[in-house]
């Protein structure tokens, strides 16, 4: 069988894009698996510790590929744990998987695999990459449950010209049965973390900002502005939060609905005072041409969709929950990724 | 591995010696018997280790008592380190170029880190200020391994024992040992590290000299093996195979480096060539590149405008087998500490490229580098990645 030709294959350790390295090779291509390391060093955890690239070493010898690793620790820094503390100091809600795809899985890899001679690069992601009459665009896996469209709204003509991604048209129990009848050994690995950086355990993000910032104490307030309790960070808060606003026991369950970081107050309501009929967005952008009919909107990285139109705000249709400014809003005509917006 | 190979990674560890291949075969095959043993294979055992003793003493400038076996550099770095710390206490101090080996036992021992000069030289005014009259143990390396540079250990000392009368002196030799007669510039030194696979052994296997009267608390303690100071049962085919490599590495030494280091100018010339390049460790003398102080197998670059990791993945296609700096565990270069000591931005540290030249490179070899670097890192800067 001759070579399709050469693809780079990003390999965490896990079973995804394990899986994707194995049917890239059933199809033809001639295979490198490289895994970043974008992340800490000798307590590292997460996606990119010592022990996941292990796993993907391991993996790329038995399948018989060439396997390497690529520093890009520098550039995860700047683009994607700098901007997610400056985030978190500035009360927004940051997802650093979008800035890591962003700027590193699909800018600086391709550019290093170009400049490497490689055609094309692969991920593991559950997503599909569909042929539109006006482009390629990006569209959810088949797995519904599975789906990670929302973290790669960000990829453009160029780069969805040279991606790759295998496990679209896949069900997550698939891509384990071929795991394990490949015999890999991550075949019953679990599922990686959100925040590949920040590890598991209670308390841990907190720690990671205590050690980059001050944090700040803050009054929470009732919807009157009279104080009804005390956090001891407001960059810990998140719109929408009900545990860890020192208010148990106080009446029915309150919820932060608005953070004010300049005078470090965090206003808690009713659940019902949570919603709105518009959310305020920045750096709006289509695909193509911007819908004038309704989208379906997502605001976070496994959350339902609600019907909305979009201009210069979201506009529900349907009373929504506040989204809490920073995370991504991404607009689908069905299983289309058509547009998206920042909450502000 | 598969193919002929261009190996210009000497530093990271040079090719097995047959006569380490051969002598360590016979040990495994013929003389299994444990070396603290008292029937007659035991004694066979501990005769050759005492030969192997005997053999690095000569090519350490040392007594044989003063050879200490150890599992290789990193463990004779650390022995020598807590070692001293653990019987005198008081503050240690290493230069900030130091491999990781001893850079991080110093600092978890909270020591003091001495500067060097943007040529990579130890800054000895420095030295003078931090050592005093607490310091119990000063380490400076005789050949860093990212740059080849050299330090002039005699200086060192003369420092350390007029401000520290009672401190000793460590040096990591590991990168020495192919290039320089260690015997006698390490003389100044009270301990040296050495390990075998940076002149032909198998890797795991290392040696501290440790001077006769030093009292070091041993940090592996049990049977008692290596005069108390490194217990644990000897690698007998690895020591032994550790001591025909140096034997050969001492005897051709002085052939090596004359052959080698005409080469190494030529390679170096010819990368001086390239725009935006910088070589480290080398001084500039009327327009003529000075590496004197330099280890003859080592050429070292900066480039602007690259990566490393790319340059060496190219090599790499091309079979040549170069690094950059310390690798990782993880198989990533990792940003070069010693580097940014001397002064290089992170982004130019970033596009380095260490080709290391051993006794077994030739003019082809350094002939298709010739041919090879220059083409890729024009490629690399057009593409800029």
């Amino acid at each position: 069988m001759s070579s399709k030709g050469k693809i780079l294959v990003a390999m965490s350790g896990g079973v995804d894009s394990s899986v994707a390295a194995v049917l890239l090779q059933r199809e033809g291509y001639e295979v490198t698996g490289v895994t970043l390391k974008l992340w800490g060093g000798p307590s590292d955890t997460g996606c990119c510790s010592v022990s996941d690239v292990t796993d993907a070493r391991r993996v790329a010898d038995h399948l018989g590929i060439e396997h390497h690793v690529f520093n890009f620790g520098d550039e995860f820094e700047s683009h994607v744990v700098v901007p997610y503390v400056r985030s978190h100091a500035s009360g927004l809600t940051p997802n650093p998987c979008i800035e890591c795809n962003r700027y590193l899985k699909f800018d600086k890899l391709i550019r290093r695999a170009n400049a490497l001679g490689f055609d094309l690069i692969a991920t593991g992601h559950h997503a599909r990459i569909i042929e539109c009459a006006n482009g390629v665009r990006i569209g959810r896996g088949a797995d519904s449950s599975k789906d990670q469209s929302y973290v790669l709204y960000m990829l453009n003509q160029q780069q969805l010209q040279q991606l790759k991604l295998p496990l679209g048209e896949m069900e997550k129990t698939e891509v384990r049965e071929i795991a394990a009848l490949m015999d890999l050994r991550v075949a019953d690995k679990p599922d990686s973390q959100d925040v590949c950086f920040i590890s598991n355990a209670k308390g841990s993000r907190r720690r990671f900002l205590e050690q980059r910032i001050d944090l700040t104490p803050a009054k929470v307030l009732d919807k009157d502005s009279r104080p009804v309790g005390e956090v001891d960070s407001l960059e810990m808060v998140t719109i929408g939060q009900r545990k860890g606003l020192g208010l148990s026991g106080q009446g029915a369950p309150k919820y932060a609905v608005d953070i004010d970081v300049e005078h470090a107050t965090v206003t808690v309501g009713q659940r019902s005072e949570l919603f709105c009929m518009a959310t305020k967005v920045k750096d709006l952008c289509w695909v193509g041409e911007p819908y004038l009919v309704n989208v379906d909107v997502q605001t976070s990285a496994h959350g339902q969709t609600a019907p909305a139109s979009v201009s210069s705000t979201v506009d529900w249709v349907e009373p929504h929950v506040k989204v809490a400014p920073g995370q991504s809003l991404v607009f689908y005509d069905g299983d289309l990724v058509v547009g998206s917006a920042i909450a502000t | 591995m598969n193919g002929k190979v261009i190996y210009l990674d000497n530093a990271a560890s040079v090719p097995t010696r047959q006569e380490a291949i051969d002598a360590m075969l016979s040990v495994l095959e013929h003389c299994y018997g444990n070396p603290s043993g008292a029937h007659k294979m035991a004694r066979e055992a501990r005769r050759l280790i005492d030969n192997a003793r005997d053999t690095l003493s000569f090519g350490l400038g040392c007594d044989p008592k003063e050879v200490i076996f150890t599992g290789g550099g990193t463990e004779a770095d650390n022995l020598a380190i807590f070692g001293v710390h653990g019987s005198r206490n008081g503050t240690v101090v290493a230069s900030m170029t130091e491999h990781h080996a001893v850079l991080a036992p110093v600092e978890q021992l909270g020591g003091k880190f001495v500067r060097v000069h943007p040529d990579g030289s130890l800054d000895l005014d420095h030295l003078a200020e931090v050592v005093d009259e607490n310091v119990s143990l000063v380490s400076i390396g005789l050949v860093n391994g990212e740059t080849g540079v050299i330090q002039d250990l005699k200086k060192v000392a003369e420092i350390v024992r007029s401000q520290a009368p009672d401190a000793l002196l460590h040096t990591d030799a590991v990168q020495a040992f192919p290039w320089l007669d260690v015997a006698s510039l390490a003389q100044p030194a009270d301990l040296i590290s050495i390990a075998g696979h940076k002149f032909g052994s198998p890797k795991g296997v290392g040696v501290l000299v440790i001077r006769e009267g030093i009292d070091i608390s041993p940090v592996q303690l049990g049977g008692g093996q290596e005069l108390g100071k490194r217990s644990g049962t000897q690698n007998t085919a690895a020591i032994v195979a550790m001591a025909a490599a140096a034997a050969v590495t001492t005897a051709e030494r002085e052939e090596t480096v004359e052959r080698i280091s005409v080469l190494r100018d030529f390679l170096a010339d010819k990368l001086q060539e390239i725009p935006e390049s910088y070589e480290t460790g080398v001084a500039i003398h009327g327009g003529k590149v000075d590496r004197s102080n330099k280890i003859a197998g080592s050429c070292h670059f900066c480039f602007e405008g690259i990566e490393s990791e790319a340059l060496l993945f190219m090599l790499e296609q091309e079979n040549i087998l170069a690094s950059a700096a310390s690798s990782c565990t993880s198989g990533a270069q990792d940003p070069s500490h010693v580097l940014a000591a001397m002064g290089y931005s992170r982004k130019l540290a970033g596009g380095s490229l260490r080709l290391s030249l051993g006794h077994l490179t030739t003019n082809q070899d350094v002939n298709t580098a010739i041919e090879m670097v220059p083409k890729f890192i024009e490629s690399l800067r057009k593409t800029g990645s």
